[in-house]
């Protein structure tokens, strides 16, 4: 499998995403924002960072780079798409996930191990996870409060898009499990297609237990299985 | 061209003598320009003019090292090619007056040092102090620093991995902010900042020039009064993002063979960068100002030459890679500017809308800046006092409660988890622990890095507070299974006018110095920041200490907290019961006489590099040094991040049970370990002369000292988060 990690200004998980990917066999191909040219992939990934600094509002600015029309334009071969954190960020900013993602309700900044319930494993980024499973993943970021209107937020619930819940240990999904004030804890969505994908946590920052964890994998593993079916 | 005069001078700082030498060196009156160079390159922060005589004696060298003191880092070997790259830095006044922008241009600042000699940087300490809680400014000061600090380094992607937040009321007029950055690189590919070559083109990369900062260093080097919220506007703005984008271009170019030599535009901007080059290189250099970027139109002369915009780096380069390096710095959208050339006349000449606005010998800034011997009263080690009536009413378990929740001793996660300590995947352990490690990227080796200084004890006795600072360090690295290589300082102080504040950096040294040589533990970098005191209340003296040591083998890493129920737990060192400057006295009683725990060099290298042998021998499940609050605190911190319980029984101990818990005795370490292997343990700890005692077990849930107390885990742990989230959220 390849895939396609976009490098934006600004941008700092992307050496650690290519990283995980090679310990997956996933191969990377790293690809500038400036290009005007995807390569042949099944996946693009929008790895984490400050794209642009978060200047005027996170992500808004990459959303607008040259190669995001190339995205789209992968997204609509119903090709995947996944974006970690300031990628998901980037993917709400460019419309093709919707919702806003809003300033943590501490306003702090939290980079900590947290748990998220599986809600969804019918998509090809869980498919290899039990449904209802935790998860061991840390979040690093400012604005990861995610907020959507209730119709809307009605339809992400009719079509499973709710895909990561955060929680706590034992799986419990409440207002503690809760790190940033993220309506009805939700911590990562699809499209209604399920081939966009963001989520807040880094499974990139959990492939290996020396680093405290490597819940990161079924994620990876998913891919990896999408890939070759 | 401005005329100047003595009252100008001394508005830039610059005492009476200084400026008579001054025109001396000239051989005419400075115009204002080349004033307000002198005053940024002779004042203390830049040229050490008070430290200088002393800093001399510190040991700088030994096989470990590559590059000492003089550089923008310090630079040791870490075997097979690879190098370690490393430096302190304070920003202390700025970040009072400002903290977000004082703490994040510190970050920032460190980050250049690092990756200016051709490193990634690949982790960020600090150390951070502030004044008491009730202090109406500290809040205010410490959620601004710790958000300054994570900004800073979280956006441009160096994880923040460990660092020390403490409080005492000598903070309340003058807190520090000490950064540290540790980097990586290979040893055949190090960047310094001589300069060579006639000719060669002198080039100007990163943000553009504007009117912030100016004179900062100089700011820098004053005491404080009432008004010193006035110099606000001499505070830097950083932007990390742009630091980002310069540091992926500056390791961009130097993949390639380009560059002659290469210096970031720190304190005084490009006066200090073109006149250090110059002057290290023995050459002269000739810059145009019309060349320099700016952000802001019609910027006079003086306010381009000690601007301190952040962001900013001076390169030597080859002459006939312009266009080669331009097209790097473009694709980044970074300003790419050559202002000038090297030349041979020894002067820093500045010429400006075709005039030449300034001509200064190079070596009257750099080399023969002024240096001072001040005079300096040493401090007497204070006598022990009868503490039996004060311990007399002490209840060991409400102490501990206490200590617990007191906000030296409280768990700091409120701290570090604003900081991003996971970015780049290499961080395998966590704020929180003995030192930081950080896998040395691709490899299986790690670096350690921790930072500490107990300024308590250093103003109790300056000499052996320092030595303190030192061996803790040096305690905590091999706490992690590391062996200890080599420390950067960075060295707070008063105002060293006055004889027994320049006592108290004479004695630090000193004790540094001491202890460096005799653990072989050279000092590569460094920093000094003095004038640290507001309306003539100084700050204690406080020389913290970063020490770097190599894991050859990350298998051999070892953690504190607790692993298995039914271990034994041994105390290894000699307990004396040493309570004056303790936890219990200082923070608890508020009792602050008498003298600091006494350093023992001989037993401190003995015992640590026994521990070391336990731990690559594979013997031990846990090991914690023990340090502020005694045997007791560290048990409770082994039992907390263990989620595990101990049963401790002092019943054949030859102290009193408050000394022996309580006490801060130094050298000493906890060890967790299996059964099977007591025997071999014992038998090294004896072979090698060295004092041990079993003291109890691990065990499932509570931390009880038999027949003095016995506390739920649980609660231990809810006690210790408490303090930072209800201090800031009142």
């Amino acid at each position: 499998m390849k895939a396609a990690v976009i490098v934006f200004p600004g941008s700092n998980c992307d050496r650690d995403i290519k990283i995980a990917l090679k310990r997956f066999n996933i191969k990377p191909i790293m690809v500038w924002h400036n290009d005007t040219f995807l390569p042949k992939v099944d996946l693009v990934i929008l790895p984490g960072g400050f794209s642009y600094g978060d200047y005027l509002r996170c992500g808004s600015i990459a959303s607008k780079s040259k190669i995001m029309s190339e995205v789209i334009k992968h997204t609509k071969k119903n090709k995947l798409v996944l974006g970690i954190c300031n990628g998901f960020q980037i993917l709400v900013e460019s419309g093709l996930l919707p919702g806003v993602l809003m300033r943590n309700h501490n306003l702090k900044f939290i980079c900590k191990n947290i748990y998220v319930k599986v809600i969804n494993n019918k998509t090809p980024f869980t498919s290899k996870i039990k449904k209802n499973e935790v998860l061991k993943i840390p979040i690093a970021h400012n604005e990861g409060n995610y907020f959507i209107d209730k119709k809307n937020l009605k339809k992400l619930k009719t079509n499973n898009q709710i895909i990561l819940q955060y929680c706590n240990e034992k799986g419990l999904v409440n207002k503690e499990s809760n790190p940033n004030g993220s309506l009805i804890n939700i911590a990562g969505i699809t499209n209604t297609t399920f081939n966009v994908f963001g989520l807040m946590p880094h499974p990139e920052r959990a492939y290996d237990s020396l680093l405290g964890g490597d819940n990161g994998k079924y994620i990876f593993n998913s891919l990896l299985n999408y890939g070759r079916n | 061209m401005e005329e100047t005069n003595l009252d100008i001078a001394v508005k830039h700082g610059i005492k009476k003598e200084e400026f008579k030498k001054i025109i001396k060196i000239m051989g005419r009156k400075p115009n204002l320009v080349e004033l307000g160079i002198f005053s940024a390159m002779w004042n203390e922060h830049c040229s050490y003019k008070s430290s200088r005589v002393w800093l001399k004696t510190l040991p700088t060298k030994n096989k470990n090292v590559i590059q000492g003191p003089g550089e923008n880092a310090g630079v040791v070997d870490f075997g097979n090619g690879d190098a370690v790259i490393f430096k302190i830095e304070s920003h202390n006044h700025p970040s009072f007056i400002e903290p977000y922008q004082g703490a994040a241009t510190g970050v920032g600042g460190i980050l250049r040092d690092v990756f200016t000699m051709g490193a990634r940087p690949v982790a960020n300490l600090n150390s951070i102090r502030f004044g008491s809680p009730k202090h109406p400014k500290t809040k205010y000061l410490l959620n601004g620093v710790v958000s300054g600090i994570g900004g800073y380094g979280n956006c441009i992607g160096v994880p923040t991995v460990g660092g020390e937040t403490e409080f005492d009321d000598c903070y309340n007029g003058n807190i520090l902010v000490n950064a540290m950055n540790v980097g990586i690189a290979k040893k055949n590919k190090i960047f310094y900042s001589v300069a060579s070559g006639i000719g060669n083109p002198v080039v100007y990369v990163g943000s553009k020039t504007g009117r912030d900062g100016i004179h900062g260093a100089t700011m820098a080097s004053t005491a404080f009064d009432l008004d010193s919220h006035e110099k606000k506007p001499t505070v830097q703005v950083g932007d990390p993002f742009t630091e980002k984008l310069l540091l992926e271009a500056c390791l961009e170019l130097m993949k390639s063979k380009c560059i002659i030599s290469i210096q970031d535009m720190g304190a005084a901007g490009l006066t200090s960068s073109s006149i250090e080059m110059a002057s290290k290189g023995n050459l002269g250099i000739r810059i145009n100002l019309n060349k320099v970027p700016c952000r802001e139109q019609n910027m006079s002369a003086y306010e381009i030459m000690l601007s301190e915009s952040q962001e900013r780096m001076l390169i030597i380069l080859k002459k006939g890679k312009e266009n080669f390096a331009k097209k790097i710095f473009d694709k980044w959208g970074l300003d790419f500017s050559i202002i000038g050339e090297l030349t041979y006349t020894k002067k820093l000449e500045i010429e400006y809308n075709n005039e030449i606005v300034g001509s200064i010998p190079i070596h009257a800034l750099g080399k023969n800046a002024p240096k001072y011997k001040r005079p300096w009263i040493s401090h007497k080690l204070p006598k022990k006092k009868d503490l039996k009536k004060i311990l007399k009413k002490i209840k060991i378990k409400d102490v501990l409660l206490k200590l617990l929740s007191h906000h030296n001793f409280s768990n700091k996660s409120w701290v570090w988890e604003q900081y991003d300590h996971m970015v780049m995947t290499d961080t395998v352990q966590a704020p929180g622990g003995n030192s930081a490690v950080v896998r040395y990227h691709k490899k299986n080796k790690g670096i350690a890095a921790t930072i500490d200084c107990t300024p308590k004890y250093c103003f109790a006795h300056p000499y052996t507070g320092s030595m303190q600072a030192v061996c803790e360090t040096w305690r905590n690295l091999i706490s992690v299974g590391a062996q200890p290589i080599a420390i950067t300082n960075c060295l707070n102080f008063g105002n060293p006018e006055r004889k027994e504040i320049m006592g108290q950096l004479v004695d630090s040294i000193r004790g540094i110095k001491d202890a460096c040589k005799f653990l072989n533990y050279p000092v590569v970098s460094g920093n000094v920041s003095l004038y640290n005191e507001t309306n003539g209340q100084s700050i204690y003296p406080t020389p913290t200490i970063g020490g770097i040591g190599l894991l050859k083998n990350l298998k051999s890493m070892i953690t504190f907290n607790f692993k298995e129920v039914d271990n034994h737990i041994m105390i290894v060192g000699d307990t004396k019961g040493h309570l004056h400057q303790s936890a219990l006295l200082y923070d608890i009683l508020e009792y602050k006489d008498g003298p600091p725990p006494e350093i023992n060099l001989k037993k401190e290298r003995k015992n640590g590099l026994c521990v070391q042998q336990l731990i690559q021998k594979n013997l031990l499940k846990s090991v914690h040094d023990i340090s502020h609050g005694g045997i007791i605190i560290s048990l409770a911190e082994m039992c907390m991040s263990g989620s595990m319980g101990c049963k401790i029984e002092l019943n054949n101990i030859y102290l009193n049970k408050i000394n022996y818990l309580f006490g801060e005795d130094q050298g000493r370490y906890i060890l967790e370990f299996n059964n099977k292997n007591k025997l071999k343990i014992i038998n090294i700890l004896k072979k090698n002369g060295i004092k041990f005692e079993i003291i109890g077990k691990t065990q499932k849930s509570n931390f009880e000292v038999q027949e003095v107390l016995k506390i739920p885990i649980t609660k231990l742990t809810k006690i210790n988060n408490n303090w930072f989230k209800k201090f800031t959220l009142n």
